[in-house]
């Protein structure tokens, strides 16, 4: 297959970029997005790429149509996409538990801006780390990436429609205005260098009759799309195997939930991904994500330069969050820094995997400028005296 | 025209074990279903290759009944989910079966742009002026004074007329009866699955339960009454002045025209872009 771009060398271009690249090399053949800073370069890259690989790239009426094409896109088999920044990513929340509940796989890209609000359209942000595991309501699992390079903005969205597909799932890559208007080499390898992941199809009548059961023990069904004449009936009500609405029926709802979000918790060995450096000997360790990881990194070869033991853990999956993970590390390390651009949200979920193992301090900063490494040694600095 | 015995139809193309629907006694919604399926089944369309789609309401559970494939999204979004389904797989028939709340309030924004894309999706439309499902709140549609749960003294908003707003928009096909215009009705359905692009058939359909009974029409005979005095058919409303329209609902054919649907403007665009990269001549 021809590609609208060179593949088996590397390149200088924007996270944004990257991830448009990615997408069309892990398959994806639907993109429906509205543009919105600092995403749009996404939504531009597709239109050129698109149309030359025979897929679909539209511009809908809001946020709210483009994850809605894209589930629609799905359904019919297609790998399917969108990217916003923060407000938008608050317009399509209620679409997300719609794909949850749903188990359809889509990939969203937020590249977060400052909020809350219209905020900051054009300065990094690392504010939608809660909305983005939490935002739709209900009782649900999902899972969310987080790169902090271009390198990673490409190889992540390849991870990310992989995980999707595999477990049925809507994939959540969390950017940032950083990473994303941010021009870096990347290697955009051939496509027989690329592990690529499609959903499993029903191999029989029995389980495409089974759309939302369990037929390989895993968790994950085999998703019957439309107009191969299984007639599925796919409902954001709660349903049962068959996916016929059992509203009101208590186990019914328990049993579908339950699995549905099971089957990301339980492969959580699987899905959750990190980078650990220098953390063999630390005595303090600091866990972040995102662009503020590589000033993170910056920061603890200052300290150690300074006699002070530091460690690096990079968060790359945000959820499912291997919480046992973070207290491993608490038991070794007397203390914990978790720099981030927010008023603390990967705080929270630190602070409980530590169990109380190490204290754990936040590292704060927001409106719109990534932590310098000295501020982050300067703050440990102090805290440690 | 020979109708098949109901029967028939019924077993035919839905699905028993959903059986009874969740309609009040009275409800237009089984009519229109019946006619859109006698439509299929008198164009002998193949039912894999058909998607149900729907948001959220009384109208939107149909696509639970049929055997088919069937997508019953969130509220107003059915259009939007159609257009995914269609341009990723166009060789599926789109059917959206929405409610006026759903198409005209919620989805209101989604509404006229699929029109304005022309997206090839055949919508049939139950106009009962009312938010059945919640209960009877008004609706964009709710006549002005007319009653309901969320204007207990008379609605004071005016209502949208949805055939002309689709119309308007540029719809390919517009089509407008009440559900006892049931001959009109099914042609009207077939000439609308048989379009390319944007085609809407608006059924004016009793709901007593919920609008019927805070408007003096506890039943569906009354509302069929109702519906005499108000509705005007097109050729006649032609003739009428403007001040005897007041009030009145005209139903009848609008608009029948062939503008390219959105399916094959996009592989026109396809090909453009090939030939401009030079990947094409």
């Amino acid at each position: 297959m021809k590609y609208p771009f060179p593949v088996g060398t590397a390149d200088f271009i924007q996270g944004d970029e990257a991830i448009a690249r990615a997408a069309i090399l892990a398959g994806c053949r639907f993109y429906a997005g509205y543009p919105i800073t600092p995403a749009s370069e996404i939504f531009e890259a597709m239109a050129l790429y698109m149309p030359l690989v025979d897929g679909v790239v539209i511009q809908m009426e809001d946020e709210i149509a483009s994850i809605a094409a894209i589930i629609g896109a799905s359904w019919a088999g297609v790998k399917a996409m969108t990217a916003t920044s923060g407000p938008g990513f608050s317009l399509m929340q209620e679409n997300i538990g719609y794909a949850v509940m749903t188990e359809t796989p889509i990939v969203i890209v937020d590249v977060q801006r400052g909020g809350p609000s219209t905020g900051q359209p054009t300065l990094p942000s690392q504010g939608d780390i809660m909305q983005s595991i939490w935002g739709t309501h209900g009782d649900h699992s999902l899972i969310v990436l987080s790169p902090s390079t271009v390198q990673e903005a490409f190889d992540f969205t390849i991870r990310a429609f992989n995980l999707a597909e595999k477990y049925r799932t809507p994939v959540i890559l969390l950017s940032d205005a950083e990473v994303g208007h941010m021009r870096e080499r990347v290697y955009i390898p051939n496509p027989d260098e690329i592990e690529i992941v499609n959903r499993k199809l029903p191999q029989n009548e029995e389980e495409a009759e089974l759309p939302f059961g369990d037929p390989h023990g895993d968790g994950v069904p085999p998703m019957p799309i439309f107009g191969k004449g299984y007639r599925t009936y796919v409902t954001g009500l709660t349903h049962d195997e068959r996916g016929r609405p059992r509203t009101v029926e208590r186990e019914v709802h328990e049993r579908i939930i339950r699995r549905i979000v099971e089957k990301i918790e339980k492969n959580k060995k699987d899905i959750f991904d990190y980078e650990v450096k220098e953390i063999e000997d630390a005595e303090i360790a600091i866990i972040t994500t995102g662009i503020v990881a590589r000033s993170a990194l910056r920061a603890v070869r200052d300290l150690r330069r300074e006699g002070i033991r530091a460690g690096l853990v990079k968060i790359n999956t945000i959820w499912p969050f291997d919480f046992e993970f973070i207290e491993k590390i608490a038991e070794k390390v007397e203390r914990i820094y978790v720099p981030e651009m927010n008023l603390g949200q990967l705080y929270h979920l630190v602070r409980e995997g530590a169990n109380g193992k190490a204290e754990v301090k936040l590292i704060s900063k927001i409106g719109g400028e990534v932590h310098t490494p000295v501020e982050i040694v300067e703050f440990i600095r102090r805290d440690m005296r | 025209m020979r109708l098949v015995s109901a029967y028939e139809i019924r077993d035919k193309y839905l699905r028993k074990d959903m059986l009874p629907t969740i309609f009040c006694p009275g409800c237009g919604i089984g009519s229109v279903l019946q006619y859109t399926l006698r439509a299929i089944d008198e164009l002998k369309l193949d039912p894999d290759k058909i998607v149900w789609v729907s948001g959220i309401g009384c109208s939107s559970r149909v696509p639970g009944f049929v055997n088919f494939d069937g997508l019953h999204t969130t509220h107003g979004r059915a259009l939007a989910f159609a257009t995914g389904i269609k341009l990723a797989n166009p060789e599926l028939k789109i059917i959206a079966f929405m409610g006026d709340g759903d198409a005209a309030a919620i989805g209101g924004n989604h509404f006229i742009h699929a029109i304005r894309r022309n997206l090839d999706v055949t919508v049939i439309l139950i106009n009962n002026f009312t938010y059945g499902m919640t209960g009877g709140q008004v609706a964009p549609t709710t006549p002005k004074g007319l009653r309901g749960t969320t204007a207990p003294y008379g609605q004071f908003e005016n209502p949208f007329d949805i055939a002309q707003l689709a119309v308007a928009a540029g719809a390919n096909y517009v089509a407008r009866w009440t559900v006892f215009n049931y001959i009109q009705g099914i042609n009207s359905i077939k000439k609308a699955l048989q379009k390319e692009g944007f085609s809407l058939v608006e059924f004016l359909s009793p709901c007593p339960i919920s609008f019927g009974r805070r408007n003096r029409m506890k039943t569906a005979p009354e509302i069929i009454k109702w519906y005499q005095k108000i509705t005007v058919p097109i050729e006649k409303a032609k003739k009428m002045k403007p001040e005897e329209l007041e009030g009145k609902i005209i139903i009848g054919e609008f608009v029948d025209r062939d503008r390219p649907g959105l399916v094959r403007e996009y592989e026109e665009y396809k090909k453009r872009a090939k030939k401009m990269m030079g990947w094409e001549v």
